[in-house]
């Protein structure tokens, strides 16, 4: 494993004063999961469910209220200064915002050449080349250095983003929904940059993305995320397939499809995602879901091995009840029977 | 006043211009299509194709001062609304026969007034109720037909009171409550988790079958568009390049930027193949070519296309494509 | 300039298309401009420009209205005060006190305010609420007050009006200062600075301290006509500078007390002044304009 989340918990204090504390948002709880290179591992979930607070605790941006992020083996969650300098240096981000994560003052040559003079020392031809070398690999022209951001298009931007990323040739990148402000003819530009990107030079990915197709589309495994937990997660072929845990059945089920003669999407699930101040009791998930049963308000779920080297949190899957839902089947509340 | 016979909505040749210091531009370059009674539309495009400026020119809701409508003409029940002042416009049909949601339920709801005034709102402005229980009346079967449970009782209450998906049917609830003839949704469930977002769907189509509105939709989201729309129309850079029924569109795309959206988006079910990239950037509306606006991008691009911009051609199956590849299958140009 | 229109973006509106369809501000502000430029060229020349010396009496010559009026004369354009001092000559000279004071006022206070500004929003913590409690303390305080108190204990003159107008608008950078960084700090490019383990130091002068200098550079011309209004108000309650130095405040307080029978006495310097003011208001309003980034992207 190159990039690991072990039992990463994060919470944020809210409300209150100065001297009082009103409550607690349970962010993330207890995520683990761990990347090999040249692979990909995507959080996929609703707004609100943690993704973004678990992207932002593997760049060590924020420090985890319990658990640890592991590079190469080695915590790295404590460390600071220059005990950090091989993380800092490996692992590298695109966001989402392509206006916001490029500083409009500075020419793309500064900011793709940024992360190289932090680390490297080299001479300012060195570092030229190497930023000509990135902009290269993300199609943009070498001219483009000397251009300021509000020049660029969204999508340009973007690319601009990924070359600032590559310039250190880093091990890891953290995607946090690297396509979802561009247009539609945009996104599939920079999907295949990325995955050309990862075949060329064996990286590993850590995407955070909302959109179902796009993480079937682009990921080995896959982690599915309600209110801060990891609810099911492993090979991306098996859960798509084979979803075990009625969360993932719902998403799948409610994602519309771009065919008219495609069953319309199913409303599965009632109500909306919990608040994540005072997530209910026993499974996260059991105010919404179709299948709640006696256990499931009281007891958290224990992690199931659902085969092919998949696992789900589920207590329907303790009980050992249901038949797997599968794709085309109507996912649809009954389908997969209530256990008596 | 309204022409029973006349399509709910026509809309024919409608060009919009905006006179900047940089010069002239049409975001909306000659737009022409109709929405029945109890139909959806889907306007679909991407950002600066003009399909926005399409929905609040019909409203005449146009930047100011920049924006004017050049030409063309809006019929809402057979009235030309290009013809109509200012103050009739506003005083009859926006908010009235023409409705509008938008995509942000946050910016769409007044956070200091209950969410039954902002609801009855319309329904004063255009006195359809003259008295305060007549329109509370009317303001909780508007929420109760947006499926808000115990309507009578949420009228009292606050945006903030309501989850992010209640606002939105709220919004929706502001928009039918004058039981308009056309409802313009642009981009209405874009923000919306997917789970929520199905909610909005199925409750869209409900509204349509109940009030019998004409719905334009306006998205990006092909299967959005897919999933609600009976007609779809495709824009690219101020243009309608292709229209027809949504299985026609999904299913045999004739115009070749249609077709490149429909490749460039990962499916569910589909495994990992290379997606179908479109290159390039769409034009510059300052600076379009003389022929075809795609053609710089196009992967079937032909002499032709540079010469001159190609007529709307008829397909056998009921569809329009605005491109010279269809003129040897078109049943006549249309 | 090929690669430009190569590259040139076409979708630039993709997910902010606020401010797209503005249309580009009003032209170079030539009016405010030249006020202004006009305040510095008198505060420079001082003396030598003056047609009279500012300060010399000629009782005989006392109340001579201007030009236009009846009985005016070229000799005093803007006419002469009680002591038959040229209006014209005192204002040019007036021009350096309202220069010096403005210009050492916004200096310090611009320094001081974005300073504990600066330092209240990156570090936030303990730092910051002791900070912005000292700022709510300070902006309850009434400035005249203040004035009345620090004039009593100290000299008035000079010094006492910047240390005057010093401490009652630092405040004014700390706040805004405070709020700009705090919105930098979230941007994207501040965290991936963090990601690439460039440090706080750096990711201060390079990311954080560019974006503000507009602000600061805005919020200094706004607060020209401000600061001379106050030095003007302090000379003209006799807590500012003191005679026989020249204060285009002073010469209102002077001019008080014949405001019936030489109007122009109190209303030249008063011009002045507001001239002034609205220059530096106009002006700012327009360099506000030309400095936000997003307007280049029209």
């Amino acid at each position: 494993m190159l990039l690991e989340a072990r039992h990463l918990v994060k919470r944020f204090d809210v409300g209150g004063g100065l001297f009082r504390r009103a409550g607690q948002v349970h962010a993330v709880e207890d995520v683990s999961f761990g990347i090999e290179p040249g692979r990909t591992f995507a959080l996929v979930g609703e707004s609100g469910c943690g993704k973004t607070t678990v992207a932002k605790l593997m760049l060590l941006l924020e420090r985890p209220t319990a658990g640890e992020v592991v590079y190469r083996g080695r915590a790295v969650s404590g460390l600071s200064g220059g005990a950090l300098t091989e993380f800092r240096s490996e692992v590298q981000a695109v966001f989402q915002d392509p206006y916001s994560s490029l500083n409009p003052r500075l020419r793309v040559g500064r900011i793709v050449s940024e992360p190289l003079l932090v680390h490297n020392r080299m001479s300012g031809a060195e570092a030229r080349k190497r930023v000509d070398e990135a902009l290269e690999v993300v199609g943009l022209p070498r001219a483009a250095a000397k251009l300021y951001p509000h020049e660029f298009s969204g999508g340009q931007r973007q690319r601009i983003a990924i070359a600032r990323a590559l310039a250190l040739r880093p091990k890891a990148l953290v995607l946090d929904e690297p396509t979802s402000a561009l247009d539609v003819s945009i996104r599939a530009q920079i999907l295949n940059l990325l995955s050309d990107i990862q075949e060329e030079f064996g990286l590993a990915y850590l995407i955070i993305a909302h959109d179902l197709a796009l993480v079937e589309h682009f990921s080995h495994e896959t982690g599915v995320m309600y209110l801060g937990a990891l609810v099911e997660w492993g090979p991306t072929q098996t859960v798509f397939d084979r979803p075990r845990h009625p969360y993932t059945q719902a998403l799948l089920a409610s994602a519309p499809h771009p065919d008219p003669d495609h069953p319309p999407p199913g409303d599965v699930i009632r109500g909306e995602i919990g608040s994540a101040l005072s997530p209910p009791a026993g499974c996260r998930f059991h105010p919404r879901c179709p299948h709640a049963f006696a256990p499931c308000d009281r007891a958290e779920p224990a992690t199931t091995d659902t085969g092919q080297g998949a696992w789900a949190r589920c207590h329907l899957l303790d009980a050992g009840a249901p038949a797997p839902v599968r794709r085309g089947e109507p996912a649809r509340a009954g389908a997969a029977g209530r256990p008596a | 006043m309204t022409d029973a016979d006349a399509p709910a909505l026509a809309v024919e040749d409608l060009v919009m211009e905006l006179h900047l210091r940089r010069g002239v531009l049409r975001p909306v370059d000659g737009v022409s299509f109709e929405v029945g009674a109890g139909e959806t539309l889907g306007i679909v495009g991407e950002s600066g194709s003009g399909k926005s400026m399409t929905c609040l020119s019909i409203l005449r809701l146009l930047p100011k001062p920049a924006g004017r409508i050049a030409r063309g003409s809006v019929r809402v029940g057979g009235v030309d609304l290009t013809q109509l002042s200012e103050r009739e416009l506003a005083r009859d049909w926006r908010g009235r026969r023409l409705s509008m949601v938008t995509q942000d339920p946050m910016t769409s709801l007044n956070p200091v007034f209950t969410i039954g005034d902002q609801v009855g709102s319309p329904l004063r402005h255009h006195r359809i109720t003259r008295t305060l229980r007549e329109t509370r009346a009317r303001a909780a079967a508007a929420l109760g037909r947006v499926r808000i449970p115990s309507p009578e009782r949420r009228l009292d209450e606050y945006p903030h009171q309501f989850s992010g998906g209640m606002r939105q049917r709220a919004v929706s609830a502001m928009a039918i409550a004058c039981e308009p003839q056309v409802m313009i949704a642009d981009e209405p469930t874009s923000n919306l988790d997917v789970t929520i977002q199905v909610k909005m769907i199925e409750l869209y189509r409900e509204i349509q079958k109940e009030t019998g509105v004409a719905i334009v939709l306006i998205t990006h989201d092909m299967g959005v568009a897919a999933s609600i729309c009976d007609r779809v129309a495709v824009m690219y850079a101020g243009r309608i390049v292709e229209q027809g029924p949504s299985r026609a569109i999904f299913r045999r795309p004739a115009h070749p930027y249609t077709q490149a959206l429909l490749d460039s988006i990962p499916r569910l079910g589909a495994r990992r193949k290379r997606l179908f990239a479109l290159g390039g950037q769409p034009p510059d509306l300052l600076d379009l070519p003389r022929g075809c606006r795609f053609a710089a991008r196009c992967p079937k691009r032909m002499a032709r296309c540079d010469e001159a911009y190609p007529p709307e051609f008829k397909l056998p199956d009921g569809h329009v494509s605005a491109c010279w590849l269809s003129e040897s299958e078109a049943v006549h140009a249309a | 300039m090929a690669v430009e229109a190569d590259l040139a973006p076409a979708d630039t509106a993709a997910p902010r298309p606020r401010r797209r369809w503005r249309l580009p501000s009003a032209g170079v502000p030539w009016f405010s401009g030249l006020i202004l430029l006009l305040l510095v060229v008198c505060a420079i020349g001082g003396d030598a420009l003056t047609p009279w010396n500012p300060a010399a009496l000629d009782l005989r010559a006392n109340f001579q209205p201007p030009v236009w009026a009846e009985g005016g004369s070229w000799a005093h354009p803007l006419g002469t005060d009680n002591l038959g001092r040229d209006i014209l000559s005192r204002i040019v000279a007036g021009a350096r006190v309202s220069l010096v004071v403005s210009l050492w006022a916004i200096v310090l206070s611009g320094g001081i305010g974005s300073l504990a500004g600066m330092v209240a929003g990156y570090f936030g913590g303990w730092a910051d609420v002791l900070i912005m409690r000292l700022v709510d303390i300070q902006m309850s305080i009434p400035p005249l007050a203040l004035a009345l108190i620090l004039a009593a204990v100290l000299e008035p003159g000079l010094e006492t009006v910047v240390i005057v107008i010093v401490v009652t608008y630092w405040t004014w950078y700390a706040r805004i200062v405070r709020g700009e960084i705090l919105s930098l700090k979230e941007r994207d490019y501040v965290a991936l600075a963090k990601v690439a383990g460039v440090g706080s130091a750096t990711i201060f002068h390079r990311h954080l301290a560019p974006n503000i200098l507009n602000t600061m550079l805005v919020l200094a011309t706004l607060q020209i006509g401000q600061v001379i209004i106050f030095e003007a108000s302090l000379s003209f309650l006799g807590l500012g500078i003191q005679s026989p130095a020249i204060s285009w405040g002073l010469m209102l307080a002077d001019a008080r007390a014949y405001l019936t029978n030489a109007w122009w006495a109190i209303t030249m310097p008063g011009v002045a002044i507001m001239l002034v003011c609205l220059s530096s208001n106009l002006f700012g309003d327009w360099l506000r304009d030309v400095l936000d980034p997003r307007r280049k992207q029209l």
